[in-house]
């Protein structure tokens, strides 16, 4: 059974693995063991009364299986908040580069943002989901150590948001529909960050993608980390995979403010405060829609999280691209504009 | 029109636990001298000996600002709603209502129309007294409505900013505020119309990363903390000390991010300036 990086929720689910484990095991023995010629005969057959037979392990394994995914499907459909922040970090759950490399027929990568550098954190560039043209734009935390150093861990600078305007600018001139995949923890806090105009970077880009003539499309595919998570979601359209997590601050940071201290008790119940899952933020009426992911997260099947995002972004920009542009951008005004809660008293 | 309460940092001082001894003389945290609290006070609240400016609430501020009697409150009945239930070690709806008796007001904004040197103005104001002037639902609403007010006025915005970011018991809300003002500027940009941003002590998180950086003309408060993340999350993360004047006004207009270091006493004729050089 799989082998990969577990979370500590999953605990039934390896009992079970380690179960299913043992049965594959004996069975395999057994059939191994059918017909083996040239055991001796003069040794005793060992008592056997009470051992499964061949036929009975088929059938455990078979039930053992159902379970297993009985209990998947349980688990994943119950996650508390925090497990869910969880599950969005898991170590081999689908990047921003996985996405782009399955989402898009061609990706053609342009890096720069002609001012200071290139981000790792965010990757841009123009592709064709089906046989629509793209600029896709996507947070990119990293895989192996030195990656995951170079891309600060998802954590963008200036530069990458200023990256993806220039090139969502670009989408705009082009008439080109822009396609986000949201995946961080935050925008980078550093010196560096901090003096090359971090705050500006990001409000510029909510100010301009407000009014970029061209439809966009954003998807938090995994964290959705505040600011960070923001300057590149100002859309027509904004999509959550079923296990990501969109704040305002991240659990920890949260717990850390609020509850003076960050640890697994505090950060359980400053995530359920904040509200951060999927289905929380539909509620709240912050996202459209909620994009499914397969049975288990969409780590344990990447391509079929794949073709639940594709048809999800396909169906919108088909939707998006027919509606006359300036109603459009007007739209996405509203969109944003009566979000919030507040009350009113009359005017005294 | 909507009656707000136009009380002064002054007079809401005595609720306020502070470790400075509430008297006639204080000591500055910028000189360490005993100050005179009367001639600081009517110093624009900047102490006299070596121009520490000191915090000010929205309605001191208003009242340095606006000709006098010339403020015309705007979006005043706007409350928030709690609409998360928020509760971390105490229900959001209760520091609300403690946050709304100390200070009078329904939530950390004031915005309204004004005069600034004869010149009329839509004038905004962060209140650091009400929840460190976070925002949340209202003051995103406040700002937006102001922008708008703005906008179809042709009114010259003045939006001075003190925040300590996003209202985190408004979650995601919160953040959406963020967007929302920031779309209602980008309306004001395309009609041509002038937004002053004017950054006080402290300015952080999700109000610098939306609309206080967004100003045609920013001007900034001496040794204002202005920034993204505050200094003590970047050093966590990045664990080495801070340089010297880091996330301060001056570094921040040497970094090109602020265009002009104003002092207090200065920002009436500065922002008058600079409605006459835009000609609104």
């Amino acid at each position: 059974m799989a082998t990969f990086y577990q979370l500590d929720f999953e605990k039934p689910l390896r009992d079970i693995e380690h179960q299913i484990d043992a049965t594959e095991a004996r069975l395999k023995e057994l059939r191994s063991g059918e017909g083996t010629p040239g055991t001796p005969p003069f040794v005793d057959p060992p008592d056997v009364s009470g051992a499964p037979t061949a036929a009975q392990l088929t059938r455990d394994l078979e039930a053992l299986r159902e379970q297993h995914g009985r209990t998947l499907r349980d688990l994943y459909s119950h996650l508390s908040p925090w497990n869910v922040v969880r599950v969005a970090r898991h170590p081999d759950r689908p990047q921003g580069r996985d996405f782009i490399s399955a989402l898009c027929r061609e990706f053609c990568e342009l890096h720069g943002d002609r001012r200071f550098g290139d981000d790792p954190a965010i990757v841009t560039g123009f592709g064709r989901i089906d046989s629509i043209k793209c600029l896709v734009v996507a947070h990119q935390k990293g895989k192996k150590t030195s990656e995951k150093l170079a891309c600060h861990f998802g954590c963008a600078h200036p530069e990458g948001y200023r990256k993806a305007l220039k090139n969502m600018q670009l989408a705009e001139k082009f008439g080109v529909p822009i396609v986000t995949l949201v995946d961080t923890p935050g925008a980078y806090p550093g010196i560096g960050a901090e003096q090359r105009g971090q705050a500006e970077a990001i409000a510029v880009n909510l100010r301009e993608m407000s009014r970029l003539r061209t439809p966009i499309v954003s998807v938090v595919i995994g964290e959705g980390g505040s600011g960070g998570a923001l300057g590149i979601a100002v859309a027509d359209r904004v999509g959550m995979l079923a296990h990501a997590w969109y704040t305002v601050i991240s659990p920890e940071g949260c717990a850390a403010i609020l509850w003076k201290q960050a640890n697994e008790q505090t950060n359980t119940a400053a995530a359920r405060a904040l509200r951060l899952t999927a289905r929380d933020n539909l509620e709240l009426g912050i996202i459209d829609a909620v994009i499914p992911e397969p049975v288990g997260g969409a780590h344990r099947d990447p391509p079929a999280a794949v073709a639940l995002l594709r048809e999800w972004i396909v169906a919108q920009l088909g939707e998006l691209r027919s509606r006359p542009i300036d109603e459009l951008v007007a739209a996405r005004y509203e969109r944003f504009r009566r979000l919030g809660s507040f009350a009113e008293a009359e005017a005294v | 029109m909507t009656q707000v309460q136009t009380r002064t940092w002054t007079e809401v001082r005595p609720t306020r636990k502070s470790a400075i001894p509430e008297g006639l003389w204080l000591r500055c945290p910028g000189c360490a001298q005993m100050i005179y609290r009367k001639q600081m006070e009517t110093n624009l609240h900047v102490c006299p000996e070596c121009n520490h400016h000191y915090r000010i609430g929205a309605a001191e501020r208003i009242r340095q600002l606006a000709d006098p009697a010339s403020f015309q409150p705007l979006f005043g009945g706007l409350s928030s709603t709690d609409p998360l239930r928020f509760t971390d070690l105490k229900p959001y709806a209760e520091r609300l209502l403690a946050e709304q008796i100390k200070t009078g007001q329904t939530d950390a904004v004031l915005a309204g129309t004004a005069f600034v040197k004869g010149r009329s103005a839509l004038l905004c104001c962060l209140d650091l007294t009400f929840m460190m002037g976070s925002m949340g639902s209202v003051v995103g609403e406040t700002i937006t409505r102001s922008i708008e007010h703005a906008t179809a006025a042709g009114t010259p915005l003045v939006i001075v900013s003190c925040s300590g970011g996003a209202r985190m018991q408004e979650s995601g809300l919160s953040l959406m505020q963020m967007a929302k003002t920031s779309a209602a500027l980008a309306r004001l940009d395309d009609a041509g119309g002038l937004f002053i941003s004017v950054l006080t002590d402290p300015t952080t998180g999700g109000v610098t990363a939306s609309f206080a950086m967004l100003g045609d003309v920013i001007l900034a408060e001496p040794k204002a903390l202005i920034g993204f993340a505050g200094p003590r999350v970047i050093q966590q993360t990045i664990r080495q000390e801070l340089p010297e004047g880091f996330q301060r006004s001056e570094f921040l207009m040497q970094s090109g991010m602020v265009d002009r270091v104003v002092k207090r006493h200065d920002l009436r004729s500065e922002i008058a300036r600079i409605i006459d050089y835009a000609g609104k």
